[in-house]
């Protein structure tokens, strides 16, 4: 290649160093992007693993309309005065997503519901809701994940499959990278995989406990009166599936590791028990703190979900689920979660932000917020199920590729993100900011008690 | 040829990678809609890779295109399909005052249609990765 070729090259391409991918709670900062920015596409992701390469390089900016009412294409100050017309018309309005947009945008989410007195939800309630509710109840023996990479020496996965949900979990984390006290990798780590499936995580184990589906409290509970001197049970097979030679095998590992973590997935959460099993691993992991040194930690699907719940808890004091029609936030998951109140049928409007119900919801659910009882105003990155189906569809930028901001990794380490190239579409940030102020515009002219400015 | 199974829905790299190649592209849909059964139970019903399947229960139905694992795979009376329109047609609303509906092991009814084609795996787009 001669000299002048190689110029044309560089000028055409731009480096992106430690960009942050933002597929999933990972939320990997070491990326290496090269962008053809004639193009405007990622053309190399260094470091991103398989789910990380698909979110980069399939990038793309569609042809399509910003905003469309009805299907129709109009211009996007006429969508957003029609979004804060049906939310404010609403009986029952509901606001759903925010997983993966950043926290400078979710912070606007809050108020649009407060002022006009509906119910803000986060992805949260249909993942790791049920942890949620457990922090509440028993607390969260916590940690960074750089804390994991340099001391734990005993890691287990409990009904989560990082090979393919997280894949740079072990590598990046918890398994191989090598730590201030762990300085050969993987060779000083137990690694323990705890689930119903032989998954592609489990062949990275070193033990593998195949769980009856539908025991996880069981075999937690055991553990936990194994903290207090009780015996595992003779018939712990039948219980729970696992010999008991194994679990008090694993009772002494995890009771004598120097440091030892949890990561826990859907698989416990989702199952019978729910909230439960989630307070039965972390009281598990306090209980253990009698011996060792021992945390626990959800780990979260979406990019910014933590952000999510970080933003409304400070917001709110509540994670999801939070009403305002009473002019101040409540909280009650079953109630005010987007999932019962569209099951129900009590949702009239309902604004998604950066999610997809429609492809992910219950039937039920899903049957509601696609009839004519309920309006939908979908703000998304891409075409979706939900943006499809919505009666105003914004299209905007996507987060950590196209606009920066900060999100938060699973373990609530805020991190900024370095944007690789421009959009013709606008930010979460910039519709959600001017949706509020229209809401906020239209709460004090009909003279709304709870039309505010706090969070401004 | 019909059987019942407890279905277990979850995410998977592949399901992953189609989502960020469009849920509306057709590598999305055919990998929400692989239901993978263990070999002792495609044995039992009567299933083979690439047959096309109704599963149903009491909240819908849907048809989809069976895959069968290696043996230990998959616990006996198990099946496991990626998450998607598919997985929620059958997912109940009810969430027992948590918000969380119960989406995985869900007794389903699995039914034979007809003989499918084998699809291609689709591979994640080839990167040069220095
Ligand atoms: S592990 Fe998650 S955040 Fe990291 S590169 Fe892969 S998809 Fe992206």
């Amino acid at each position: 290649m001669s000299a002048a070729s190689k110029d044309i090259k560089i000028v055409n391409e731009k480096i992106v160093e430690n960009a942050t991918c933002t597929f999933c709670g990972c939320c990997c900062d070491d990326i290496t992007l090269t962008v053809d920015m004639d193009k405007k596409v990622i053309t190399k992701a260094k470091d991103a693993c398989v789910l990380g390469k698909s979110w980069f390089l399939n990038h793309v900016i569609e042809d399509k309309p910003i905003a469309r009412i009805a299907g129709k294409e109009v211009p996007l100050d006429d969508a957003i005065d029609e979004a804060a017309k049906i939310l404010m018309d609403a009986k029952f309005p509901i606001l759903y997503g925010m997983s993966d947009t950043v926290c400078e945008a979710q912070r606007h989410c809050a108020p649009i519901m407060d002022d006009c007195g509906g119910t803000i939800d986060t992805t949260t309630s249909v993942c790791h809701g049920p942890s949620g509710m457990a922090f509440q109840g028993v607390g969260e023996p916590t940690m960074t994940l750089g804390e994991v990479k340099n001391r734990a020496d005993f890691v287990m996965y409990w009904g989560g499959n990082p090979a393919e949900a997280h894949p740079r979990h072990f590598a990046r984390y918890a398994v191989t990278p090598e730590g201030m006290y762990t300085p050969n990798g993987k060779d000083d780590r137990t690694v323990v995989i705890v689930d119903i499936r032989h998954t592609k995580t489990a062949g990275v184990s070193d033990i593998f406990l195949q769980l009856k589906p539908g025991k996880d409290f069981e075999l937690l509970w055991m553990l936990r009166a194994a903290c207090k001197g009780v015996d595992i049970p003779n018939d712990c097979k039948d219980i729970c599936g696992v010999e008991k030679e194994v679990v008090e095998d694993l009772f002494q590992r995890m009771k004598n590791c120097n440091y030892g973590v949890i990561f826990f997935g859907m698989g416990l959460t989702m199952t019978r028990g729910r909230h439960f099993n989630s307070g039965a691993l972390m009281a598990l992991a306090t209980d253990l703190n009698e011996f060792t040194h021992f945390v626990a930690k959800p780990a979260r699907g979406h990019g910014n979900v933590t952000g999510a719940d970080n933003v409304v808890s400070w917001q709110t004091g509540y994670p999801f689920g939070v009403n305002f029609s009473r002019g101040h936030p409540r909280f009650n998951p079953g109630e005010f979660t987007t999932v019962d109140t569209l099951s129900r049928k009590e949702a009239d409007a309902a604004l998604i932000i950066a999610s997809d119900p429609v492809a992910n919801f219950p039937k039920p659910a899903i049957d509601h917020l696609t009839s004519d009882k309920c309006k939908l105003i979908s703000i998304d990155t891409k075409n979706t199920p939900t943006s499809e189906a919505a009666h105003v569809s914004i299209q905007t930028s996507t987060y950590g590729i196209n606009t920066g901001g900060t999100v938060y990794r699973m373990d609530d380490v805020p991190i900024s993100l370095r944007p690789a190239f421009d959009s013709p579409f606008p930010s979460d940030l910039e519709v959600l900011t001017k949706l509020r102020k229209k809401v906020n515009e239209l709460s004090k002219k009909a003279n709304r008690p709870y039309a505010t400015k706090k969070y401004m | 040829m019909k059987g019942q199974l407890i279905l277990i829905p979850g995410r998977s790299s592949k399901q992953g990678v189609g989502l960020n190649k469009g849920k509306l592209k057709e590598e999305y849909i055919r990998v929400t809609t692989t239901l993978e059964l263990s070999f002792e139970d495609a044995q039992e019903i009567g299933l083979e890779t690439a047959d096309i399947v109704k599963i149903s229960n009491h909240i819908g139905e849907t048809e989809v295109q069976v895959k069968v694992l290696k043996e230990g795979k998959l616990p006996v009376g198990y099946a496991f399909i990626p998450y998607g329109p598919p997985s929620s047609c059958l997912f109940d609303g009810e969430t027992c005052g948590s918000g969380m509906p119960a989406s995985k092991g869900m007794t389903i009814d699995v039914e034979f249609i007809k003989k499918g084609v084998k699809k291609k795996t689709v591979l994640p787009p080839r990167t040069a990765v220095s």
